[in-house]
């Protein structure tokens, strides 16, 4: 053949190229989907302070830490001052490196199947060299696992009546709990308590870093299934919150105020 | 006659496998200008299947061990037909060359205390097989393929060897070519060292690869070296019998070695039945003996089960044909009752996936099913113990493609010691060898020109015989008349047969041309076959008893008077087979006396 | 048994098609079980790889209904009986012929990685390692060089420009088992930056999917490399613990 190829038939480069014969598509689709409606919730969400986020003894966590009084610029929410760092730790999350890698880049769009950009640097230029600071955001998202967990606890403790519980402070606790999982079953986090490591026997320092990188390792196998139940949580305990604090739907609970 | 590329080697290694690498490294070492060709891709050689592990004395879980109990243990499996010296280098350098594995970067499964691991394995009496859960091949391999790469050695893939050169009798080259150009190739080399592995192609059921064709030994016999043993040839007991289409392959022994069992259709463990009187001092009595020993082998005896294998080949071969076999033919091997789920998921995860994927059986929750395949050749070219030579000055040849070591019978794990060990000699008095030749012998190029008119002739044939017919009849001719259990008709029918394939195979034709053609591939390796499959043939006619892997139902019993001579197969000069009995040497007294140690 | 059709690409790098082949399949078949019957009985000069048949060698790669696998670990009684089954060869790789292809960027990249650099063994002469030590190692070490991963992998499947700057998935895995190997005091950190291109892989994971051994190679091997990467490129406070402790950054046994 005259013209030189780049890859022999029956193969040929460009998008969606690909022998395969079943639905590859199906999935990219659906992550397309989850990630652009319940980012984009989020999105929506901390820009609507003026929409109530707090009752009684809930607050959203969207916005915890509550370092707010009330805001009337429409472009200013409080939640922005805190925000950044977990959609960082997103944005930058190895999974989620995953999910939009193939959906929205689609580099590629399934396994075997075409990338779309015609050039392809990876990681390896701006913007997706940032990548590389993922462990920054990990050490901010570590802040939050105790903010996020005496907000849970607060969930418990109405500021009138005091002690008591209700649906939403259950839905607190757990989004508290997968948030943590989540955090915990983090890639960087495995490699720095441990995974960093060569020898894990040889010292008493290297044996407990051991242990812990194996905790952490057994919870980083299901990292996937901590990042999407944290996000669908974290959007369901805002709404419901939300629902609740306008009074759109009643929260069964031992506190007579709402 | 089309151009050809000559290169030149002081010692050309044949064979990829873990003898033809540990010869290269060795004879790198020595500073030799080396290069190693194989048949298939690098790494993917037959040591990549070795399952169970690597036999030495390291005395890591049993510190009762040492080389000489393993040297004995190799002798009586071998049924005496061994070696002696071979069986003692073996023996004694064995723990060193797995060390140095470890050193090249080898990671074997780990004592309590950080030690290599070893494994209790049939025919051996301490726990003395060095693995990696069930793919020690692999770990040999890859690690052996690193250190070549890190030595620069040079290396073509894909390239078969199929003459040796001569020159007044001492070796000067081979010819090759490329399967994937088929191009022909030429090498000048000072040394050659054959490592090219087994046979097992001459059968229909065997665990064994389109790669084991018998070259090594058919090059080392057309270019006038000796095969010795060729009547002995290792059927192992436990390979794969459902589905037809995997038949033959293999179910690791570590699979009774962790603990397995084999059972007939009434759920006996009928090993205990073959016990023969040989083995009966070292085996249990009782089922709870035998259970027992797995965690206590001081105060216990072995499990029948762990009986060398043409005691348990043979023993299986007799249970199916009493028609207690299981439906498909063959025996039920049961690790699911003897261990839990994770440890057998960890200690044999190739089994697991393998079972799970071809035959759609979870071993963690039902029985194998098992029966006797053909998987290895004691016999093979006649060497010196101490060189690796061949009697022909210059050829040199270590691994499966070698004899002498086995005897009659080989022990489970004693082939991958047996690749380093004289693997590594090889290389290294190849290399001697090359250094002191004073210049280097010379090639003739019509000799090359014969040859490859020889070479290219099926494509010049026109309607001539299917090669893949006449390697099909080949193997239904050997697996029915020379297999397990043998007769002196059924053998002379075999050479029959044998011949009127010879016959048919001097007019194969393969259609299409010579780029990547496997039916002109397997054209040329019809010549080797052939040769191998007389050598066996007509070495089991001669062989009137039955020891070790070599049974006649004619002549069932051992026979004192055929221990004292082994069978050697060379070619005359009018390029037909004969044989020779060679005696065999007396053993020293020192040695005697440890053959005798209880 | 019962006739099926097999669709085998045939060609070379000058081109080629599908060629339908109807086979008697028995029961239990893999697909080269039944590309190995047509190259018997009907193309002997089919060109195909192949040694072990069971799963073991990693010679036996192709695309099978467009799915890289290994032809010998793939039953035909995954596939719908009434529809071919198209067997093609890798993409990545140069074409031979039919579905053998070349592979030997493999051998090559093999060559440049600095080999096993041991420290000295105890004063007996022996290496002691834990079991725990060399879990992950030998996870690495089960590869068989079947060259799937490489092959599914888009940075060099989708974009051949790039087989200069990155090594792929399979030498991740090696590069992986040499940096974490208990007894090595060598450091790669840079060559796998700067030669191997980790940063190409946006952990995509595709080669972890196909992986017939199972390795975990994004999470396991690609994930901590770039990690490690990360120690000595792109964090200052880990480059200040560093220096402060003495070390200096891509020194041999810089990652105790
Ligand atoms: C499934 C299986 C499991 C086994 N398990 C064990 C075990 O647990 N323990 C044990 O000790 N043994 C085991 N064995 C036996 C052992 O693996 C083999 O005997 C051993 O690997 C043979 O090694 P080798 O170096 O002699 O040859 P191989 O590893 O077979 O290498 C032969 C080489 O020669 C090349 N070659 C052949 N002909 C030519 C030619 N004409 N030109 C160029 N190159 C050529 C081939 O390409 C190949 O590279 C097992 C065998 C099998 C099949
Ligand atoms: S995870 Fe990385 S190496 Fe693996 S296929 Fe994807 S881009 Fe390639
Ligand atoms: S890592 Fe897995 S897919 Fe890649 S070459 Fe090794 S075995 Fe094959
Ligand atoms: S890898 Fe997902 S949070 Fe760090
Ligand atoms: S033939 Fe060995 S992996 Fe398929």
């Amino acid at each position: 053949m005259a013209q030189r190829q780049a890859v022999a038939p029956p193969h040929r480069l460009g998008f969606a190229a690909t022998l395969r014969r079943d639905t590859w598509w199906v999935e990219p689709a659906l992550v397309l989907a989850a990630l652009t409606v319940f980012f984009g919730y989020l999105t929506v969400s901390a820009f609507l302070d003026n929409w109530a986020f707090e009752i009684g003894p809930y607050l959203s966590p969207v916005f915890e830490p509550k370092l707010h009084g009330v805001y009337s610029q429409w472009w200013f929410s409080p939640a922005l001052l805190i925000l950044w760092g977990p959609a960082g730790f997103r944005l930058t999350c190895y999974y989620y490196r995953l999910a939009y890698g193939r959906s929205v880049f689609m580099s590629p769009p399934a396994c075997a199947v075409g990338d779309l950009p015609p050039r392809y640097y990876g990681e390896t230029r701006f913007p997706f060299i940032l990548q590389n600071v993922h462990r920054y955001f990990l050490y901010v998202a570590l802040v939050f696992i105790p903010l996020l967990w005496i907000g849970a606890i607060r969930g418990f403790h109405d500021p009138d009546e005091g002690w008591g519980v209700g649906l939403g402070s259950f839905m607190l606790v757990i989004n508290a709990a997968l948030l943590s999982l989540y955090t915990f079953s983090c890639h960087s986090l495995r490699h720095l308590v441990g995974g960093g490591l060569d020898c894990f026997s040889c010292s008493l320092y290297n044996r407990t870093r051991h242990r812990i990188w194996s905790w952490v390792s057994r919870l980083n196998a299901n990292h996937r299934l901590y990042a999407w139940a944290s996000l669908v949580f974290i959007v369901a305990t805002d709404v419901y919150i939300r629902l609740v604090a306008n009074g759109h739907i009643t929260d069964p609970n031992t506190w007579s105020r709402f | 006659m089309p151009g050809y590329e000559v290169h030149e080697y002081d010692v050309l290694v044949v064979g990829a496998g873990g003898a033809g690498l540990r010869a290269a490294i060795a004879a790198a070492e020595e500073g030799a200008r080396t290069a190693v060709v194989c048949k298939s891709l690098l790494g993917k050689a037959h040591t990549v299947m070795a399952e169970g592990g690597i036999a030495a004395a390291l005395g890591t879980v049993d510190p009762d061990d040492n080389w000489r109990v393993h040297f004995r243990d190799t002798m009586r499996g071998g049924k005496l037909m061994n070696d002696w010296r071979m069986a003692m280098i073996h023996a004694q350098e064995a723990p060193e060359r797995v060390l140095e594995l470890e050193r090249w970067g080898a990671v074997f499964d780990r004592t309590r205390d950080g030690r290599i691991l070893q494994r209790p394995f049939g025919g051996h009496r301490y726990s003395r097989l060095a693995h990696v859960g069930d793919r020690t091949g692999l770990e040999m391999i890859r690690t052996l393929q690193q250190k070549a790469v890190a030595l620069g050695i040079d290396v073509f893939m894909e390239t078969t060897v199929s003459r040796i050169l001569t020159d007044a009798g001492r070796v000067a080259g081979a010819v090759a070519y490329r399967r994937e150009s088929g191009e022909l190739l030429v090498f000048r080399a000072r040394a050659v060292v054959l490592a090219t592995g087994g046979v097992g192609k001459c059968y229909k059921i065997t665990s064994n690869s389109w790669e084991y064709t018998g070259d090594g030994h058919s090059l080392a016999y057309w270019a006038g070296a000796d095969l010795m043993d060729m009547e002995f040839v290792q059927f192992h007991p436990t390979g794969m019998v459902w589905p037809p289409s995997v038949r033959g392959i293999l179910v690791t022994e570590g699979v009774r070695g962790e603990g397995g069992v084999l059972l007939n259709n009434k759920g006996e463990r009928f090993m205990f039945n073959y016990i023969p009187e040989y083995y009966r001092a070292e085996t249990a009595e009782s089922v709870d003996e035998a259970d027992r020993w797995y965690t206590d082998k001081r105060n216990n005896r072995r499990p029948p089960e762990l009986l060398p294998r043409d005691v348990v080949a043979r023993a299986i071969n007799s249970e199916i044909k009493a028609g207690r076999g299981s439906p498909h033919g063959g025996v039920f091997l049961d690790i699911a009752t003897r261990m839990g789920r994770e440890q057998i998921l960890r200690k044999l995860p190739g089994m697991y996936e393998q079972f799970l994927r071809l035959a759609d059986v979870d071993i963690t929750k039902e029985p194998m099913e098992v029966g006797p395949t053909m998987h290895y050749i004691m016999g093979g070219v006649r060497v010196d113990a101490e060189t690796a030579a061949t009697t022909v000055p210059g050829l040199y040849a270590a691994g499966e493609v070698a004899a002498g070591l086995h005897g009659a019978n080989r022990l489970g794990g004693n082939s991958l010691s047996d690749l380093l060990v004289f693997g590594r000699r090889a290389g290294l008095h190849a290399a001697r060898y090359a250094a002191s030749l004073a210049q280097v012998p010379s090639i003739s190029g019509d000799e090359i020109e014969e040859i490859a008119n020889e070479m290219y002739a099926p494509f010049h044939c026109a309607d001539g015989e299917n090669p893949f017919s006449i390697q099909k009849e080949l193997q239904e001719t050997m697996q029915d008349l020379v297999g397990i259990v043998r007769t002196g008709d059924e053998l002379k029918e075999a050479l029959r047969r044998i011949q009127a394939l010879k016959e048919r195979a001097q007019r194969v034709s393969v259609p299409g041309n010579q780029q990547y053609n496997p039916g002109w591939h397997l054209a040329m390796d019809l010549r080797s076959l052939l040769t191998v499959a007389e050598g066996i043939a007509l070495s089991a006619l001669e062989r009137k008893e039955s020891r070790g892997a070599h049974t006649r139902e004619d002549y069932p019993k051992e026979d004192p008077e055929q221990a004292k001579f082994n069978l050697v197969v060379r070619r005359n000069s009018d390029g037909e087979p004969v044989l020779e009995k060679v005696p065999r040497p007396e053993l020293p007294e020192e040695v005697r006396k440890i053959l005798e140690e209880a | 048994m019962a006739l099926r059709t097999i669709s085998i690409y045939r060609g070379d790098s000058g081109g080629g098609r599908f060629v339908d082949f109807q086979v008697d399949v028995e029961e239990g078949n893999v697909v080269l079980d039944v590309v190995l019957k047509v190259q018997a009985e009907q193309a002997p000069d089919l060109a195909v790889r192949w040694n072990c048949k069971a799963g073991r060698c990693g010679s036996c790669s192709a695309e099978i209904n467009g799915h890289p696998r290994l032809m010998c670990m793939t039953r035909m009684s995954m596939f719908p009986a009434d529809r071919p089954v198209y067997v093609a060869p890798l993409k990545t790789f140069p074409l031979v012929k039919d579905l053998v292809t070349d592979v030997s960027l493999n051998y090559q990249i093999a060559k440049t990685i600095p080999p096993f650099q041991p420290r000295p063994p105890d004063p007996d002469g022996l290496y002691r390692m834990s079991q725990e030590d060399v879990d992950r190692v030998q996870e690495f070490r089960r590869c068989i060089e079947c060259f799937l991963c490489q092959n599914v992998c888009h940075v060099i499947r989708d974009h051949p420009e790039n087989k200069a700057r990155f090594y792929g998935p399979r030498w991740f895995v090696r590069l992986a088992e040499l940096e974490m190997h208990p007894l090595d005091t060598a450091d790669r950190r840079q060559l796998i930056r700067e030669m191997a291109g980790v940063g190409f892989c946006n952990v995509t994971k595709c080669c972890t999917e196909v992986c017939p051994e199972h390795i975990k190679i994004t999470d396991n091997a690609i994930i901590p490399l770039k990690e490690r990467v990360v120690d000595l490129y792109f964090d200052p406070l880990r480059w200040l613990a560093d220096r402060l402790k003495g070390k200096r950054p891509g020194a041999v046994g810089a990652q105790q």
